[in-house]
């Protein structure tokens, strides 16, 4: 089994030996700052809080040059950042069928960083050598095809911004469980893909008549298997090989996976070897035994494809701690149907709201990003935020969810999270115990 | 110079009409054969049209559990690392749902879909689709569903009838506003 150390720490990886000069130099510049701290007879805080970098004194690093320019052939962030890491959870059974989230409370903007990007696999992430990965199209086609890397790379492209996310995010039954934004929503990340139109693809081989269903299969070790309705495959369906401008990380599918705005995150395949195009779906195990949603009569909703609206506010939000006077209150919302018409904000536990502004662009199946200028008194208070999709859908309660699907639906809950301030400015998971 | 021109012009003439793009295409890739789409082809229909030839019985299925699947689910498929597989008949509606082979999955053929394609985890697509075939049996034995001495195979796993077959309805959503 994979060492959860090993699951979410792609920027280590990049990191190698390449990025030494400057982190000895970091960590011999704070070794110096210690030592002489300790020999002038001060307490290591005193001679920070003298603010030994801040006026009258000129900044240690305007002292001598930085490190070399290219000193990392690829860029990692600023070892003052290394907290911002991937949200993995400790001691699961096995780490080959799990998810890791992305840190939601420590970014800004609508893009999540490729390395924090979440991870949900169901099979471990294989290492698959793009010159030896075909992809092979057949079933109800005129031409069944084989095509290379290459070949998928000549089609004609095209680049959008889309969220993903894992229709288990989170669990009904975890809600007052998660203390930070990333416990509660972290299965969601947005990038810019960069592919074919599947379309172009499923037209090179030419469909049959009859061709309603395309079932994608990854070259991955649970072999995972979807059924994507033609009619999504015709529309915005992409085959993407491309994520921020990169090659897509290899647990994002490298090289080749299914990208399908709006929809529920494992039917966007990874590692995409086969599509085969059929007249019904293969009511495979991801179809049937789960990704289908449990009803309190005990029949389930299944091909339950589309990510809802929703929103979080990532600060101030759950173990973070706001100060008296001006707070900016930030979040992310987002619609499987479209684009993100309105947020709504609300300061008084749900008893007024306020529209927050949304930072253009405001894009189709993306992340939105919404701002609202707020002022705290000191007041225990209960924030949270409500959104409202192109088309009127407007994001539910907890109550107005369970309501109707009851607590043991697991997927497709979207519902308003509240983050719950305490006179300490303290902030936490704002759910009432159940 | 005129027939050198003629020349040029009929050659474009004759790539065009070959060129893929002529007929809306782009002409990349290159074609799969029978064979190639049948090895890779692993899909099973729910139906079990699409099943294997071979067979397997229940008692040979309980051998190949206890080498290879016992680790991760249990002796008796009760679970451990891995999912839980028997049992949960009859909680569906309760408020404590336990959803595996017996009591969630809809169709057996897909069942043998599952495990040829994606266990034993630690080494998927190893087992012969006879072990495939008894192992699959076995759990549906473990539930209730064939008998000890069963032996299945495409005609007798496609006749296998799930007790949760008709547990699933269409998406109704938005459902709440
Ligand atoms: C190394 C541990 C391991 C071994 C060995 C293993 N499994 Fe699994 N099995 C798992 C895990 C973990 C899952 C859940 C996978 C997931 O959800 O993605 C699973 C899922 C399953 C499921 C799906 C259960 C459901 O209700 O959806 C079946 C069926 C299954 N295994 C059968 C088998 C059989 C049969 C064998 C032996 C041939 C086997 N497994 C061997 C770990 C294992």
């Amino acid at each position: 089994m994979t060492n959860p150390g090993d699951v979410g720490h792609g920027r280590d990886e990049a990191d190698g030996e390449t990025v030494s000069p400057s982190r000895r130099r970091f960590l011999s510049r704070g070794t110096a700052l210690v030592g002489g701290a300790m020999a002038g007879g001060l307490a290591a805080e005193t001679a920070l809080a003298d603010d030994p970098n801040g006026p009258p004194h000129i900044p240690e690093w305007m002292k001598a040059p930085g490190a070399d320019t290219g000193a990392q052939p690829y860029g990692t962030p600023s070892p003052f950042e290394k907290h911002v890491v991937k949200n993995i959870p400790k001691s699961l059974k096995q780490y080959t069928s799990a998810s890791v989230r992305t840190p939601l409370q420590d970014l800004d903007g609508i893009i999540t960083p490729n390395g924090l990007f979440y991870e949900r696999h169901h099979g471990g992430v294989p290492e698959i050598d793009p010159a030896q990965h075909r992809l092979m199209v057949h079933g109800l086609v005129e031409r069944p095809l084989v095509l290379t890397m290459d070949d998928i790379r000549r089609f004609p492209s095209e680049s959008h911004v889309y969220f993903l996310e894992c229709s288990g995010n989170p669990d009904f039954k975890a809600i007052h469980a998660g203390k930070t934004a990333s416990d509660l929503v972290g299965l969601v990340s947005c990038a810019e893909w960069t592919g074919v139109r599947l379309k172009t693809v499923l037209e090179e081989a030419g469909l049959k008549p009859g061709a309603k269903w395309v079932v994608a299969e990854g070259a991955d070790a649970a072999a995972l298997t979807r059924s994507i309705p033609i009619e999504k495959c015709l529309d915005d369906a992409l085959l993407v090989y491309s994520q921020n401008g990169e090659r897509l990380r290899p647990q994002q599918g490298y090289p080749l996976r299914v990208f399908l705005p709006g929809f529920e995150g494992n039917m966007s395949v990874k590692w995409l070897r086969r599509l085969n195009v059929t007249d019904e779906p293969a009511y495979s195990r991801e179809e049937t035994s789960k990704y289908t949603d449990l009803m309190p009569d005990g029949t389930a909703r299944q091909f339950t494809f589309m990510m809802e609206a929703k929103s979080i506010i990532t600060r101030p939000s759950g173990t973070q701690r706001v100060g008296r006077g001006f707070n900016e209150i930030t979040g992310i919302a987002w619609s499987g149907r479209g684009k993100i018409a309105r947020v709504e904000v609300s300061v008084d536990d749900g008893k007024t709201w306020q529209d927050a502004g949304l930072q253009a662009p405001v894009l189709n199946k993306a992340l939105t990003r919404f701002r609202l200028p707020w002022s705290w008194t000191g007041e225990p208070v209960i924030i949270q935020s409500r959104a409202t999709d192109e088309t009127g859908y407007v994001q539910p309660s907890f109550d107005a969810l369970t309501k109707a699907r009851g607590m043991n639906s697991f997927y497709h809950d979207n519902a308003v999270i509240p983050w719950r301030i305490a006179v300490s400015g303290e902030v936490s998971n704002g759910y009432p115990k159940a | 110079m005129a027939i050198r021109r003629l020349e040029i012009a009929a050659a474009l003439i004759l790539a065009l009409a070959g060129s893929a793009q002529a007929e809306g295409r782009y002409g990349l890739g290159r074609p799969a054969s029978e064979a190639e789409i049948a090895a890779w082809n692993i899909d099973i229909d729910r139906e079990g049209k699409k099943l294997p030839a071979g067979s397997g019985s229940v008692a040979h299925g309980r051998e190949v559990f206890g080498a290879q699947c016992a680790s991760c689910h249990g002796e008796k498929g009760e679970g451990g690392l891995g999912d839980k597989l028997v049992g949960g008949k009859g909680t569906l509606a309760s408020a404590k749902p336990v959803k595996t082979v017996g009591s969630y999955w809809p169709y057996a053929p897909t069942l043998f879909d599952y495990v040829h394609r994606a266990m034993p985890m630690n080494a998927p697509q190893s087992l012969s689709n006879d072990d495939v075939y008894a192992v699959v049996g076995y759990l549906l034995n473990l539930n209730g569903l064939v008998a000890d001495d069963a032996v299945l195979d495409a005609h007798s796993l496609s006749a296998v009838r799930m007790p949760n077959r008709d547990g699933f309805v269409p998406d109704p959503r938005p459902d709440v506003r």
